[in-house]
């Protein structure tokens, strides 16, 4: 059985805090004492907030939720890469196996124009939500709709579009990118809906809507350096930055 | 007091129907003039805001996380029935409607379920068309697959994320109805009272978690989506920040709280590695359609599972439910995984595991296609674990997961408070004493989109449209009573931290009122929890102020909440003198081990009336009657 044997390692840590928006944010020093290998990052962020009141101390604000991979609520950036750098995972998900006695680890919220840091690694994000007001949706209205079944969605079509859906809207994307960019976000909802046909009737309509809505809300343009992809906790893919700007272009000769 | 559910008389095939008939209408020009307050943006209050809003509700919507999109309904992976019976393997509104009581045991109201059953299938078609990509076969058509405690293949899913695809399609119609203006969102808002005039509910008071303002929200009714209270347990599988807050504070001001001690415990978690451990992570319950859940014979084997061989282990669902097997429903399957480990025969560390095993599925459909089914949940649990289950199996724990009680509401998912409405996980009306699995999303959705957009309306019709305004006395009174409350907590300055009291909580409810329940244990509960509130309030730690983004305060809050509940939890626990579902007294139990009913003295909803912190609550009782199933002893043999 590899269950590991509790050997605690200590480490060093460089946490961004700051107060609030309009407050100067810098980074401090604190230690974490004998971390154990099978626990998760936020259980060893835990531990250290635990000891930061016990002794007085302002514990650190850091977003998390269902600490499963899955609410896009936590938000860090560590040692400089969002999420962490383990591939299709988010912080809450990272174990603490993947460090060694003695690291010096840097935890710093997104840093992105579109998202105005609340408290240390808190941010602002409702910048997301607006792109999805504008047009993330097909406008089907509660009651009298067709039976499920009457509309058939080959199996590709809906692989392709559950492949899309599975963003969980946590912003790494634009964190990682270098011109604060929410392409990424914006085309997988635009690519899942644009695929079925339950969202063909508007989709021209909903392209348009959501890129304005990226440019309004504070994002960068889209300058293709894929750092979104690489940083994207659920693999989502830089093909679907390629079919939004299909979509798009097909929506201007319309 | 005997409470009257208020459910539509004769034929139940027709109950909804004819009660939607008699329900009364708002005109389609005054809706505007009404406003909705909607606490909570999971499946139930996602759907229920977007659906009243496109009603043309003036609708305000609050959550506690920074988006709609993150409620706890996200993290639902195994699916959502429906009676569509679209494999033609049997199955219809009456099976489903049968399974649910049945599944229940006994413990729901007939009516209610019938509607769940009954809107089940519309569910599936407004999915569909938002554009939920449900899995599909080659030909196109939805594809479906069986789940606990069912015999049909009646459950429909989105690979292993079937609670976040449903979650973006209500989000998805909640975006709109925000860009059209008739929902307002106010994200990481928390609601911290119920604003109560005259005897009906008219706002909330909340807490801005951002700035920290405290203020009130007027509405002509408020409706509370606010998700389950096992949290109670400390680990459990729900996010960190559900809690009962919402519906304790109502509880407080009048709404009665219904058979509280129903919580499920569910089968297939992966079992705790420390004592650092910060919750549990679930893994769908789908996983036993294609795992073999087995202990060894032998006890304290340590050997490597795949060491094992096939004559040494114990296939213990196989063996005592032959017709349902590992599809076994989950308060008989986490039994049965907690008796192998009390008997010693656990796997794992601290030997609080069994293991459900995948190879003879591998073998039989190949690893590609297991992959397909339950990739990212094969790939969650190697991150946790650290363990390939492609190559050995997956140890599993029960873990407190799902919470059958909750507000107690009428068949208008009306609470006693008029005007005060609770929908999904947050209210008591249809698992019973257990709930099956897929079916929590299907309850969320089906009050959300199908139920609260009539049922509403009845009540606003007889009500003036902005009668009480924020300067009302007891607005402020509320307001002043919030700001108190927090004021005391950090004033106290004391050594503990919240976290260790939830903890202290978590591990009381866990042994004393959790998977096996006896007078014993119950009555020591009682004893402890009152002593525990007691140090809480004169020794926790809560640092910062109220006037900023405070975590700790935030928390401190929740806990607080949850050891007052806690005690209602295990009184009613102690009250219901017999076993039913999830609650398992262990002096009522047949012989070879099942829940053992008593329908003579508890076939009830029970339902509790708030009289005081340390002092006992009133109990008044529902009458549960069953025309259409024949209550009958529940057998999965
Ligand atoms: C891990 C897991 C897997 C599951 N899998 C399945 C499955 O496969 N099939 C199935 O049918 N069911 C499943 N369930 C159960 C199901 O997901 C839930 O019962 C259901 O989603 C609850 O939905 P809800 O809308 O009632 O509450 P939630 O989704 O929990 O939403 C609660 C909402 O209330 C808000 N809120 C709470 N308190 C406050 C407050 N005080 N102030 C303001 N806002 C507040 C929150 O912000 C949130 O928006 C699963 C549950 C878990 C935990
Ligand atoms: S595309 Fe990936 S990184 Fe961006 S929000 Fe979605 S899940 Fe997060
Ligand atoms: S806390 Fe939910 S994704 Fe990390």
């Amino acid at each position: 059985m590899s269950h590991h044997d509790s050997h605690g390692m200590n480490l060093v840590l460089h946490v961004w805090r700051q107060k609030g928006p309009n407050e100067p944010g810098k980074l401090e020093q604190y230690e974490a004492k004998n971390v154990s290998p099978d626990q998760s990052f936020l259980e060893m962020l835990d531990e250290v907030n635990e000891q930061l009141i016990k002794t007085g101390g302002d514990p650190i604000a850091f977003d998390h939720d269902c600490r499963e991979g899955i609410c896009g609520m936590c938000s860090q950036v560590i040692n400089g890469v969002p999420h962490g750098g383990q591939e299709r995972t988010t912080v809450c998900q990272l174990h603490m196996r993947n460090f060694k006695d003695g690291d010096t680890i840097y935890i710093e919220p997104w840093k992105a124009k579109a998202f105005p840091i609340q408290r240390d690694l808190i941010v602002d994000r409702t910048a997301l939500d607006k792109i999805s007001q504008a047009g993330g949706y097909t406008s089907a209205h509660t009651g009298g709709v067709a039976d499920g079944n009457a509309i058939l969605v080959p199996k590709p079509s809906a692989d392709y579009a559950m492949d899309a859906a599975e963003c969980i809207g946590c912003g790494a994307c634009v964190a990682a990118c270098p011109n604060g960019s929410a392409m990424l976000y914006t085309s997988a909802k635009v690519a899942q809906l644009a695929e079925l046909p339950q969202g063909q009737a508007e989709a021209a309509k909903r392209v348009c809507n959501m890129v304005d809505a990226l440019q309004e809300n504070g994002f960068g343009n889209c300058s293709n350096h894929y750092e979104c992809q690489a940083a994207c906790p659920k693999g989502i893919s830089v093909k679907f930055i390629a079919r939004l700007n299909r979509e798009y272009q097909k929506a201007l000769f319309k | 007091m005997i409470l009257d559910g208020k459910c539509p008389k004769g034929p139940i095939q027709t109950s909804w129907d004819r009660h939607r008939f008699d329900l009364k209408l708002v005109n389609p020009a005054n809706k505007r003039k009404y406003k909705i307050i909607m606490v909570g943006t999971g499946l139930a209050g996602g759907a229920g805001a977007a659906s009243l809003g496109e009603l043309g509700y003036n609708v305000e919507a609050f959550c506690y996380q920074d988006s709609a999109r993150r409620a706890h309904s996200i993290a639902a992976q195994g699916g959502i029935n429906a009676a569509k019976n679209y494999p033609n393997d049997g199955d219809s509104i009456y099976r489903l409607f049968y399974d649910t009581i049945k599944g229940g045991d006994f413990r729901a109201r007939e009516a209610d379920v019938w509607r769940l059953a009954q809107v089940s299938n519309n569910i599936i078609d407004q999915c569909v068309a938002q554009g939920v990509p449900f899995a599909r076969d080659y030909a196109g058509y939805l594809d479906n697959r069986s789940f606990g405690g069912a015999q049909v293949s009646r459950t429909f899913f989105a690979r292993g994320q079937t609670g976040q695809q449903l979650l973006l399609g209500a989000y998805s119609a909640l975006s709109r109805q925000v860009n059209a203006g008739t929902v307002k969102m106010f994200p990481r808002c928390e609601m911290l009272d119920l604003v109560v005039v005259d005897g009906e509910a008219k706002g909330i008071t909340v807490r801005d978690l951002i700035t920290g303002e405290v203020r009130v929200h007027t509405a002509d009714a408020v409706v509370l989506a606010t998700g389950g209270y096992v949290n109670v347990f400390y680990l459990s599988t729900n996010a960190m920040g559900c809690s009962v807050t919402a519906a304790w504070k109502a509880h407080k001001k009048g709404a009665f709280f219904a058979n509280p001690c129903y919580t499920q415990i569910h089968p297939t978690c992966i079992p705790q590695s420390g004592d650092h451990q910060s919750k549990l992570t679930l893994m769908s319950e789908s996983l036993r359609n294609d795992g073999r859940c087995w202990a060894p014979k032998k006890k304290g084997d340590n050997r490597h599972p795949n060491d094992i061989p096939e004559e040494e282990r114990d296939y213990y669902l196989e063996r005592k439910y032959p017709s349902f097997g590992n599809l076994a429903p989950r308060d008989i399957a986490s039994r049965a995984a907690k008796e192998q480990c009390d008997d010693g025969r656990g796997v794992g560390p601290g030997g609080r595991g069994v293991n459900l095993d995948f190879s003879a599925a591998i073998k039989r459909v190949g690893e590609n296609t297991i992959r397909e089914r339950y990739g990212n949940l094969f790939e969650m649990y190697e991150k946790i674990t650290d363990e390939n289950a492609y190559k050995q199996p997956m140890r599993m724990y029960p873990a407190p997961h799902y919470s059958m009680g909750g507000l107690w509401v009428d068949y208008n998912c009306e609470s006693n408070v008029p005007g005060l409405f609770v929908l999904g996980e947050a209210n008591f009306s249809v698992h019973g004493a257990n709930r099956l699995g897929a079916s929590a999303l299907m309850q969320g959705l089906a009050d959300g989109y199908f139920v609260i957009p009539y049922t509403i309306a009845n009540y606003l019709a007889k009500t003036k449209p902005g009668a009480v305004t924020a300067d009302h006395p007891e607005c402020k009174k509320s307001v002043e009573d919030v700001l108190a409350n927090q004021k005391k907590l950090l004033s106290i300055n004391g050594k503990k931290t919240v976290s260790e009291f939830h903890r202290e909580l978590g591990k009381i409810m866990w042994e004393d009122v959790g998977m096996a329940r006896s007078e014993e244990t119950l009555k020591d509960a009682l004893k402890k929890i009152p002593v525990l509130r007691e140090e809480f309030w004169k020794n926790v730690k809560v640092t910062g102020s109220g006037a900023e983004l405070n975590q700790q305060l935030e928390n401190a809050g929740r806990v607080a909440d949850f050891l007052e509940f806690g005690e209602l939890m295990t009184r009613d626990a102690l009250h219901r003198n017999e076993s039913c579902g999830g609650h398992f007294r262990v002096e009522h139990q047949m012989p070879d081990g099942e829940a053992k009913r008593d329908d003579e003295n508890y076939c009830y909803v029970g339902a509790w009336e708030f009289k005081g912190v340390d002092k006992e609550p009133e109990l008044h009782k529902e009458p549960l009657t069953f025309e259409n199933v024949h209550l009958a002893v529940r057998s999965y043999k």
